[in-house]
């Protein structure tokens, strides 16, 4: 009996821990696993890890370590960006409403808190995406008013993978006109954009950065929200002083020194990864489009991260593509309503104006550090097979 | 997330196809999620004396665009209407469909309930056009 080749292509998801991040998670399960705020031994050896974690992210980022705050991961750490300034907008400010203008292609987590704070009285604008997913910085431009307090606008973006100019958003912020007597805060949501995009907050102009380590071959469960020195925000989660009193929790030291490990990693092989990524997606995307007749490519065309290939496929539904895939032990993911859970298309597909019946058919593959090019042969020896079946089962429009 | 027969239905399923001249056909969506069944049915006459309702599926067909979901509960109500009388045919609710795949999540169940749905449209089309004829006859 033939054991089932069984390829994942879903780094998007998640990610394997890699096996040296394992080896230096290791000593602080028991042996170096002191409460690093314990003034003996066992509490300074933890804060030592910490702290090299710590200088680690902030060499990764170019800012200083006492700017970078360890969360349980981007999704707390977008919550606290959100809720976190505009709490301690308010506080200052009383009188005034603050606004926020955040993309309509942002993560849940990010779009779940502007939503939540909206009903708390905050005035919310969504910017407006192009067909490819881009934001115009002129556009965002354009919807800030006296009151604006914070944007929001993630780097590159999940499902299709289109790349944000988080630069240039900066600048158009940056330029605001002198009628407005406070600073404007601009947030992005790095998730996706860590492996293989620049992260320097210098470089891109960002007061408030948001990461996950399971993107990265680090363990889930632990990220970090990097804060401008200067910012006003005010902790989510009450309790110890720990995180520079932005964070409270005894800190979990392994999976801290697990992200910083996988960063350094990061680092090491970025331009190497980069690189080899892009042709592989690149032949993905090209093949795909020989072999599958009527298929699309959503996103935008060059400017997209190097690890995501994003189609759609009419006249097959992506659940079902899906689970035929996993027969052939392949893992992929889909934008289709049927596999949202709440049976609404994807609301990145959406705003970039996809009809929700074409939605239905999104293909989502996500390469990583394991993708071979025979992978992606196997893939597309398997998948026109799977349309062909599908939209033989489907009835034709009229 | 799914019954194994649920998962026989959507990679085996029965009846899927169309038929040439059908004498009822119905489509269906739902417009939320956007999956789409379409029944093909042609009707035969049981000339028993006895039988007290003597038009009867004869043939069922289906397409359908939709999850796995979808496409199972259209496969397994052919298999529940075929053969059967009009009148028992409409007794088919969804709570058989969902009795027959060994239940269906929470979130599918609205595709039990289209599968219904075009059986009953499926059949109103038939019996629309027998009424039309028989119309055009007197």
């Amino acid at each position: 009996m033939i054991d089932m080749k069984k390829i994942y292509l879903d780094y998007a998801a998640t990610t394997p821990v890699d096996p040296q991040v394992i080896e230096a998670m290791k000593p602080y399960w028991s042996k170096k696993s002191g409460n690093p705020n314990s003034l003996h031994s066992w509490g300074r050896e933890a804060r030592k890890a910490i702290d090299k974690s710590r200088k680690i992210t902030a060499d990764f980022l170019n800012c200083q370590p006492d700017e970078i705050v360890f969360t349980s991961g981007a999704t707390e750490a977008n919550n606290l960006a959100l809720k976190g300034v505009i709490e301690a907008f308010r506080a200052v400010d009383t009188g005034k409403t603050p606004h926020i203008i955040v993309s309509p292609i942002e993560h849940h987590c990010v779009l779940d808190s502007a939503k939540h704070l909206e009903k708390q009285g905050i005035e919310v604008s969504w910017l407006k995406v192009d067909k490819y997913g881009l934001v115009d910085p002129k556009e965002v431009k354009k919807l800030i008013k006296k009151n604006t307090v914070l944007v929001s606008v993630m780097y590159g973006n999940n499902e299709v993978g289109t790349i944000q100019p988080i630069k240039e958003i900066s600048q158009a912020i940056s330029h605001q006109p002198s009628a407005i007597s406070h600073q404007i805060l601009f947030h992005t949501d790095a998730v996706q954009a860590v492996q293989c995009l620049d992260c320097r907050v210098d470089k891109l102009g960002v007061d408030l950065l948001s990461v996950s380590a399971h993107k990265f071959y680090g363990p889930k469960g632990i990220g970090f929200l990097y804060i401008r020195k200067g910012t006003k925000i005010i902790r989510q989660q009450d309790g110890g002083g720990q995180e520079f009193r932005l964070r409270a929790g005894t800190e979990n030291v392994v999976f801290i020194v697990g992200l910083g490990k996988a960063l350094e990693l990061v680092m090491k092989n970025k331009d190497k990864e980069k690189k080899r990524l892009t042709l592989l997606r690149d032949y993905l995307i090209e093949n795909c489009k020989l072999k599958i007749e009527n298929c699309y490519l959503t996103g935008h065309p060059s400017k997209r991260l190097p690890h995501i290939a994003s189609i759609v496929v009419p006249g097959a539904e992506g659940e079902a593509m899906l689970l035929h895939l996993d027969d052939k032990g392949i893992a992929a993911s889909s934008g289709s309503a049927c596999t949202s859970g709440t049976l609404e298309p994807s609301h990145v597909l959406l705003a970039m104006g996809i009809k929700p019946e074409i939605a239905h058919g999104s293909l989502r593959f996500s390469l990583g550090k394991g993708t071979k090019k025979e992978d992606i042969d196997y893939l597309l020896d398997v998948l026109p097979g799977i349309v062909r079946k599908l939209r033989k089962m489907s009835p034709r429009a009229g | 997330m799914y019954s194994k027969k649920v998962l026989q239905h959507f990679k085996n399923p029965k009846n899927m196809g169309k038929i040439k001249n059908p004498d009822g056909v119905a489509t269906v969506g739902n417009p939320r999620c956007g999956d789409i069944m379409k029944m093909y049915i042609k009707i035969g006459f049981n000339h028993h004396p006895s039988s007290i309702s003597h038009k009867y599926i004869k043939d069922i067909k289906f397409q359908t665009l939709g999850c796995a979901a979808a496409i199972a509960t259209s496969s397994i109500v052919t298999e529940l209407v075929k053969g059967r009388s009009l009148d028992e045919a409409l007794k088919v609710d969804n709570k058989k469909v969902i009795k027959a795949l060994g239940g269906l999540p929470k979130a599918k169940i609205h595709c039990s309930l289209l599968a219904v749905k075009a059986i009953k449209k499926a059949i109103e089309n038939y019996k629309k056009s027998v009424k039309t004829d028989t119309k055009k006859r007197r």
